[in-house]
């Protein structure tokens, strides 16, 4: 089980949280015109990466705040995590 | 019945205790402090089971966690376990098991035929054997199989017993009490630091209890208990004895299985049987110790075959004799430690040694004390059935691979030690990179992956100076880093022998014309030969190995086999051992009762139960419940004898022509404020937003991003920047997460505030014709007519008191009013309107009358809404505005959504107007087509209409739209139904709409 520090709340298990997909993933903005392939990369299309990536849970028992955790997902290892509204450099 | 090889003068049991137990229906005497197995030992009882495949008679092996033979089924308190090891369960007062595994009797077992038909049973006879014809499965291979096969047998009835889980966090946990776990935890917690100590055993102490040594000034075992005493009094000290740390999981949680009441006749009252401990760690010291492993030589499965360090442990800690006339054959100095213990006793042992001129202290102490020692010699096979009665031993080559003449030697127990295994399962499940260490023939953690040290003989390390030295400092550096404090403990003395090196030796080869069965894997029957086969056969990684030949795969998991398994493969491969690498070691390090996992998540608490304020109003009316979600709903109020659709359509019918009341709590209730509130709702939902008038509801419907509808619900206008959002009951939680997601990720901007209200408000929908004016005398103060209180209209009242909110929408299709009150004010209100409501032959109704007057009305729910679905399929297509954006529109474009056959909700018929369309029926064209028969559309939702007395169902049907008329078959293969079909339109009734409107 995950050790995740939730920028609000600080260090929770993580069945306080859930899981909420890839980070990166930008939505396009509203009544703006996009392409299919746009919109499929926005909708289905996902790297599956294998290390370093950043990702979003919602801490749902907790804060119910969604925040930016930054995963390797092969070890596991938690890098570092941010708020929602936090630039990640 | 005496115990005959019970001694004076040794063991750690208390004799002045004496507790009587049944073995196979006999009864035995044992005392306080032993297990079952030392307790069977003492009364001379060596077979105890059959094995697995062969049903070879079965001894003890072990004296713990590693004993491979020696499982029972174990009666307890009026219940029955399987598969518990004799060597950890401890003894109490009216003790009862049975021996596994055998039929009809441990000593007289009929599968033992397969012991004479082995040469028919090779590796990966499983797989081969019983392939083919396929039809012989299910008739007589798989109950041959059960019937011959298998372990215990597991309780059919509820288990009484409690199971509890437990989270704890600490700075440094340690998995083992022997010299490097007690060195450690004392330094650290010296130093102030958090620590759990944990010990699988019921003594702490680990190999001190039965190992010569001296620590300072006293004997391992009292400085043993002298450090345990003394850390139970700290406050910053938890010490677990019956505590079996199995796994140990993602950044540093490790979980324990601790033995509460298993040592007891019964269980206390309010204590748990197994408590689950969930322990998130800053550092994790394992401190698990090591495990002698076998010698390989012919028949070494024969009862009286045990290891070495288990012969000494009997003696030491349970004064229990495991034989008189013992040989012991060993390949390094641990086998005389255990000679000697015999000696001490007055038995006179045999040792061989593979080996051809040891020299160390001990082996001088051995020779001292008259031990017969023939070096170069070994065991070749053992003699005897059901137990041990003589060895065939010979010398050996220095090349290992030449036996000199079979001699015969008189012995009724032969003690192996093949040198000793580390127990690297919670290093390597850790993320720990192994490594084989040369020097002692085994693997050892390498690089750690998280905060995981290794010591002492889990290290490899096996002189108790050294690992006193590494456990104390690495005690008290890693708690420093925590708590800063550095008080400085002076490292005792150690008085230990030196023991000399061990030799790489560990299977006897066969002598000429003989073929004895040398056996790895204990449990499973897997034989030297076995694995030859494999190899012969193709397999070379060493996982297949292990699958096809079963090697390691028992409910030991290999703790005696795995390494000469492996040394094995990498002879036969000529490959060196890390070459061949090992199998993945995969938690629980033991195996861990199914009820100490569930834990306390059993029968109505393996989930929540929500129940609405009205509930006890539903109880005391004889509603019978169902479950929606984690809810509890009235499923229908049951009168006399009525049956569920007897009673369902008695409630729908009032609707219809009276007046219903039915608890509506359970829907989602979200109260979302701030000046961007229509703008978030006007982007969330389909349909327009921005012009809702205060006081007003409107329906709205949510996709997801991929087109789907996701929920449907009203939403009201409370005041210029307050909405009252609905859900379904079974979306309310997605919903809100859906919601604070857009407004915290996508569009931070906005600025709205959502919470959920469900548990805030209680519900009651009071629909049917004469609603208005059971509503009027509810309300008398109020304008409630059509025209002050209009279809979608909203108002706040009081009822009697209470802050009532008032919104006229129906899901029933009927005239229609929802009335929300604080929810201690639920059951007031519930009880006022069917106070008021007599007088209009009020009832209430349950969720199966609420489907059927949905289902006739053709409004969808969560059968149509199913994950797959888009607004067209449900026929609401009309509330997709074509003027805004919103979540999940550009996916509507999306070439299979707009296909002109694309499926759509319809309403279908019997055409005998009396047979029931099962749920999930496929509606097909042809009846005899053949299979599979072409689906045009599913039944996602049946009821009885009860507007025209005759069955109703909706369906999703292909190009729906224009199939209105036809006639189709629905079918239902689970149910052996072929039903002729008509399809309609979904609104069977009232069309126009016009009834919620009058
Ligand atoms: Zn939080």
């Amino acid at each position: 089980m995950l050790y995740i520090n939730c920028p609000h709340c600080g260090m929770r298990s993580q069945n306080e949280f859930s899981y909420g997909g890839d980070a990166s993933v930008k939505r396009p903005e509203l009544n703006k015109e996009v392409s299919d392939q746009e919109w499929d990369n926005f909708v289905y299309n996902r790297k599956s990466l294998r290390g370093k990536h950043l990702e979003l849970w919602q801490h749902i028992s907790g804060c119910r705040q969604w925040i930016k955790v930054e995963r390797d997902t092969a070890t596991h290892e938690i890098f570092r995590t941010f708020k929602a509204d936090e630039e990640v450099a | 019945m005496t115990q005959a090889f019970r001694i004076e003068n040794s063991g750690l049991i208390n004799r002045d205790k004496k507790l009587s137990f049944k073995f196979n229906g006999k009864t035995y005497f044992g005392y306080e402090g032993d297990t079952l197995a030392s307790a069977l030992l003492a009364n001379g009882v060596h077979l105890v089971g059959r094995s697995f495949k062969y049903h070879r008679p079965r001894g003890f092996f072990g004296a713990g966690v590693d004993e491979p033979y020696a499982v029972v089924q174990l009666y307890r308190n009026g219940e029955t376990e399987p598969n518990i090891k004799a060597t950890e369960q401890e003894l109490f007062e009216g003790l009862e098991a049975k021996s596994v595994n055998c039929w009809p009797s441990v000593n007289f077992d009929i599968g033992a035929i397969n012991n004479f038909l082995r040469i028919f049973l090779p590796a990966g006879f499983y797989y081969k054997t019983f392939m083919w014809p396929k039809s012989f499965w299910y008739q007589i291979y798989e109950p041959f199989i059960r019937k011959a096969a298998g372990l215990g047998v597991a309780s059919i009835k509820h288990d009484k017993e409690r199971y509890e889980h437990k989270y704890e966090y600490c700075d440094l946990l340690i998995a083992g009490s022997g010299p490097s776990g007690l060195a450690s935890a004392y330094a650290a917690a010296k130093n102030g630091a958090k620590v759990i100590l944990a010990e699988d055993k019921p003594r702490f102490g680990g190999s001190l209890l039965s190992s010569d040594v001296n620590i300072g000034n006293q004997s391992g075992k009292d400085w043993a208990e002298g450090i345990i005493a003394e850390l139970k009094t700290m406050p910053n000290v938890v010490v677990k004895n019956r505590s079996q740390i199995f796994g140990y999981y993602d950044h540093n949680m490790l979980v324990m299985s601790e033995k509460v009441s298993d040592h007891l006749p019964t269980t206390k009252k309010y204590h748990p049987n197994k408590r689950l401990w969930y322990i998130r760690a800053k550092e994790v010291l394992i401190s698990s110790g090591s495990i002698e492993r076998p010698i390989v030589f012919g028949n070494n499965d024969t009862p009286g075959v045990m290891l070495s360090s288990a012969a000494k442990e009997y003696l030491k800690v349970y004064g229990v004799l495991v034989g008189r006339k013992p040989l012991v054959f060993t390949n390094n100095d641990s086998g005389y430690e255990t000679a000697i213990e015999f000696k001490k006793h007055g038995v006179d042992p045999v040792v061989l040694d593979s080996r051809k001129n040891p020299e160390s202290e001990i082996i001088d102490e051995a020779k001292n004390l008259g031990i017969n020692i023939k070096n170069s010699y070994v065991v070749v096979a053992a003699q005897g059935y059901k137990k041990v009665k003589s060895a065939d031993i010979a010398s050996i080559s220095e090349d290992k691979k030449q036996l000199g003449k079979i001699e015969y030697i008189q012995c009724d127990c032969i003690c192996v030690s093949g040198f000793w295994t580390p127990t690297i399962h919670l290093a390597s499940q850790s993320g720990n990179k192994t490594k084989f260490k040369e020097e002692i023939d085994a693997f050892v953690p390498g690089q750690s992956k998280q905060n995981e040290i290794t010591l002492g003989a889990a290290n490899g390390i096996f002189s108790l100076e050294e690992t006193l030295k590494t456990s104390f400092t690495a005690g008290s550096e890693l708690s420093k880093k925590i708590t800063e404090n550095d008080n400085k403990i002076a490292i005792p003395n150690v008085v230990e022998k030196k023991s000399s090196q061990h030799d790489k030796f560990w299977c006897v080869p066969l002598p000429k014309g003989k073929n004895y069965k040398r056996f790895l894997d204990f449990q499973n029957d897997v034989a030297v030969s076995d694995i030859e086969i494999a190899l012969r056969e193709g397999y070379r990684s060493i996982e297949h190995v292990k699958r096809y030949t079963t090697l390691g795969m028992a409910t030991d998991q290999g703790k005696t086999s795995n390494l000469n398994g492996l040394q094995l493969v990498s002879e036969i491969e000529n490959k060196v051992v890390p070459a061949v690498g090992h199998t993945t070691f995969r938690p629980p390090y033991t195996p861990v009762s199914i009820g100490a996992i569930v834990g306390r998540e059993v029968g109505k608490h393996s989930k929540p139960t929500r129940k609405s304020p009205m509930h006890s109003w539903h109880e005391k009316n004889n509603a019978v419940f169902v479950d929606a979600g984690v809810w509890l709903r009235p499923r229908y109020y049951k009168r006399g004898n009525e049956n569920l659709f007897e009673a369902s359509k008695r409630e729908a019918k009032n609707v219809r022509t009276n007046v219903g009341v039915c608890d509506v709590t359970t829907l989602g209730k979200i109260d979302i404020k701030g000046p961007d509130a229509a703008e978030l709702l006007n982007r969330v939902y389909t349909n327009a937003w921005l012009k809702l008038p205060v006081g007003k509801a409107r329906y709205g419907l949510m996709l997801r991003e991929d087109g789907i509808v996701m929920d449907d619900g009203t939403t009201t206008r409370i005041s210029e920047n307050h909405y009252h959002m609905t859900t379904t009951t079974a979306q309310a939680a997605n919903v809100l997460s859906h919601l604070e997601y857009y407004l915290q990720l996508v569009w931070p901007e906005l600025n709205v505030n959502v919470v959920s209200t469900t548990e805030q408000w209680a519900g009651a929908a009071i629909a049917g014709p004469k609603s208005r004016d059971l509503l009027q005398k509810l309300f008398p103060n109020s304008d409630v007519s059509n025209e002050g209180l209009p279809f979608m209209g909203y108002m706040e009242q009081d009822l009697f008191g209470a802050k009532a909110r008032i919104f006229r929408i129906s899901f029933s299709g009927e005239l229609a009013y929802e009335v929300n009150v604080e929810s201690d004010y639920g059951n007031f209100m519930w009880e006022k309107i069917m106070e008021v409501g007599e007088e209009f032959n009020i009832q209430p109704y349950g969720t199966e009358a609420l489907s059927t007057l949905r289902i006739e009305m053709g409004h969808v729910a969560g059968s149509e809404l199913d994950g797959r679905t888009i607004p067209f399929d449900n026929a609401l297509e009309g509330l997709v505005s074509k003027k805004k954006d919103f979540i999940g529109k550009r996916s509507l474009e999306r070439s299979a959504f707009i296909a002109e056959d694309r499926q759509r909700i319809v309403g279908v018929v019997p055409l005998d107007k009396q047979t029931s369309i099962p749920e999930g029926s496929h509606l097909v064209k042809d009846d005899k087509a053949p299979l599979p028969n072409p689906k045009l559309g599913h039944i996602s939702a049946s009821c009885w209409s009860v507007e025209y007395d005759n069955p109703f169902s909706l369906a999703i049907l292909k190009d729906g739209k224009n199939m209105i008329g036809q006639k189709l078959f629905a079918m239902s293969p689970l149910k052996n139904k072929v039903i002729p079909v008509e399809i309609v339109s979904s609104h069977y009734v009232d069309p126009k709409g016009e009834r919620v409107r009058s």
